[in-house]
């Protein structure tokens, strides 16, 4: 059953077509691959569905409702919340604070002027169990500016995780981190997809990544989607291999 | 580990208690250990601090840099001496309730024009704005006194029950009863600010400052909390205009023209705008400074220059800013 469906969504920058007409489709459950080099419109993408950019043309479907022309505010309350490609987090607040901000806005409660946030156990209580789920509870007190990258890419994903998305877009999760960082990166994001019923989108440039964790993978090229299948029929796609990949076959 | 890290927490919060009562001790001790002159110095002081607590709220929790604070702090004078000059109110707390009222009410109109814009645009258009308000305080000089101004006699405190009694000094007045008035509604500001900025509500001012792309993708609505923002900043403010002007006993135009703000931002950044108490004790100091440099030398401004260049260069994070951390490295080692 899908989730999130566009169609013909357009957004061209003067002469160059960014998103061209795309008709794209999210089911309900799956972690989806978006796979293309650089400029091939996946960000953009991500960009009209998140609420970023406004599409010059075309409609955005989400959970039955149509959200073409919602705010990103009024997106994030149907279920949509993304990370960044460049990790975007609050710098010079704590670890803690960062993902009970993200709670305390889901909730409503950030127009409270008159309480401590600190007393809100609850809201507390829920950062810190969000924090354990992403291996980060020992960093709770550190700046989010003092971690590392592989840290500062985890809390990334759990500040979109703690807003309880239904749809939730990674764009580059593992991008800038080592090697070995990778796969535990990875392993964490699949969990809370698999066990926490949330449906979630994958850009990526790491073909093992993608690969190795996509239930099902969207190829894009020049604005447009190239190839939709799952990782073994995307691997066997011919067009996919030789404009994306470079080789006639793919690894 | 974690029971070392306790017992620090539990002796840092416990000396700071002890330094906030030792100086609010002090300061309720000032009318009995300073000269008039010195308290009423100190009430000026406390008086520009409240300002300079809501300018900061904008400045070191939202991000957003007002050159336009003086309107706010203006209308909250301006409120008083036109309570005095058309109803014939002399009742101070009339004015407080009134002056923070007018002054939201400017906050309000100036941040539907301002809050969609950030960095030198929202700069600019505060301080254009707040011209705005000083010409009309000096073109309709049949409401407002123009450049003369609008005097406003000592009020009466506490529902009239505190009043300037016949014959006596109004300095002695101004430097206890009014004194102490000046200071309650400044430790209820430094409390309200505290609870304000430790609160969700500040959290999500404080996420905005440092990335507003992701503030509004964990669902803060950026500008209706930029807007929020400078309401409270501009009542603040506001609220030191009013308490200002009996002190004072005159209001003019002077204190709505752009270097009153330049003024205000000085307290700020002399004080350091990345703590709390920053702005507090620099709009103490600065007050100190200004009235001592001008009974020094006729080039007193050149004077405040020179101190704003070195501290900018020296002491970029402001007297606290940079003493704080030296007075708890030396704590550690002790």
């Amino acid at each position: 059953m899908a989730l999130l469906e566009t169609t013909r969504v357009r957004k061209w920058f003067g002469d160059t077509h960014a998103v061209d007409d795309v008709d794209f489709v999210v089911n309900q459950g799956e972690l989806l691959g978006l796979i293309g080099s650089n400029g091939a419109g996946k960000t953009t993408l991500v960009n009209l569905i998140s609420g970023l950019l406004r599409p010059d043309a075309g409609r955005i479907v989400f959970d039955g409702a149509d959200v073409t022309r919602q705010s990103v505010h009024e997106r994030i309350r149907e279920g949509i919340a993304r990370s960044f490609q460049l990790v975007n987090l609050f710098d010079q607040m704590t670890v803690q604070d960062n993902v009970a901000l993200t709670i305390f806005a889901r909730e409503g409660k950030t127009r409270r002027m008159t309480a401590l946030a600190e007393r809100d156990r609850a809201v507390l209580d829920e950062a810190g169990e969000v924090l354990q789920r992403f291996g980060l509870e020992s960093k709770a007190r550190m700046l989010a500016g003092g971690l590392a990258q592989g840290e500062r890419k985890l809390l990334d994903v759990a500040v979109a995780y703690a807003l309880r998305p239904k749809l939730l877009f990674l764009d580059e999760p593992t991008s800038g981190v080592s090697t070995r960082e990778k796969a535990p990166i990875m392993d964490i994001v699949t969990s809370i997809v698999r066990t926490g019923g949330i449906t979630a989108v994958v850009i990526e440039h790491d073909m093992d990544v993608v690969f190795t964790y996509s239930d099902r993978i969207v190829a894009m090229h020049e604005g447009t989607i190239l190839a939709d299948g799952t990782p073994e029929e995307i691997r066997r796609n011919e067009r996919v291999t030789t404009t994306l990949i470079g080789t006639t076959e793919a690894g | 580990m974690s029971q070392a890290l306790l017992a620090s927490g539990r002796l840092l919060a416990g000396w700071r208690l002890a330094v906030g009562i030792a100086i609010a001790l002090f300061l309720v001790l000032v009318p009995r250990l300073l000269p008039p002159f010195q308290t009423l110095q100190l009430s000026y002081g406390l008086i520009f601090a409240i300002a300079a607590l809501g300018f900061n709220l904008l400045l070191g929790y939202t991000g957003l840099l007002s050159f336009g604070h003086s309107a706010f702090f203006g209308v909250g004078a301006y409120t008083a001496a036109l309570l005095v000059k058309y109803m014939g109110l002399s009742s101070m707390e009339a004015f407080v309730l009134a002056g923070a009222l007018a002054s939201a009410v400017t906050a309000a109109l100036f941040g539907a024009v301002c809050v969609r814009y950030t960095r030198i645009f929202f700069s600019i258009l505060m301080l254009a704005l707040s011209q705005v308000i000083w010409s009309l305080a000096f073109k309709l000089f049949w409401v407002t006194g123009g450049t003369d101004g609008l005097r406003v006699p000592t009020p009466t405190l506490l529902g009239g029950s505190v009043a300037l009694g016949a014959g006596e000094d109004k300095l002695v007045f101004l430097t206890h009863r009014y004194y102490y008035y000046v200071l309650a509604l400044f430790l209820v500001c430094v409390g309200a600010m505290w609870v304000i900025v430790n609160s969700p509500f500040g959290k999500a001012l404080q996420a905005i400052r440092d990335n507003e792309t992701r503030a509004e993708f964990v669902g803060v609505q950026v500008r209706k909390y930029r807007w929020i923002a400078l309401v409270v900043s501009g009542t603040f403010t506001g609220l030191a205009g009013t308490l200002w002007v009996p002190l004072n006993g005159l209001t003019t135009p002077d204190i709505l023209y752009w270097p009153f703000s330049g003024k205000i931002v000085f307290f700020v950044v002399l004080g350091g705008f990345r703590t709390f108490l920053g702005p507090v004790l620099g709009a103490v100091v600065f007050n100190y400074l200004e009235t001592y440099a001008i009974g020094f030398t006729v080039y007193w401004q050149m004077v405040l220059g020179v101190v704003l260049v070195l501290l900018v260069l020296t002491m970029p994070a402001g007297l606290v800013g940079t003493l704080a951390p030296l007075f708890a490295r030396r704590r550690r080692i002790a």
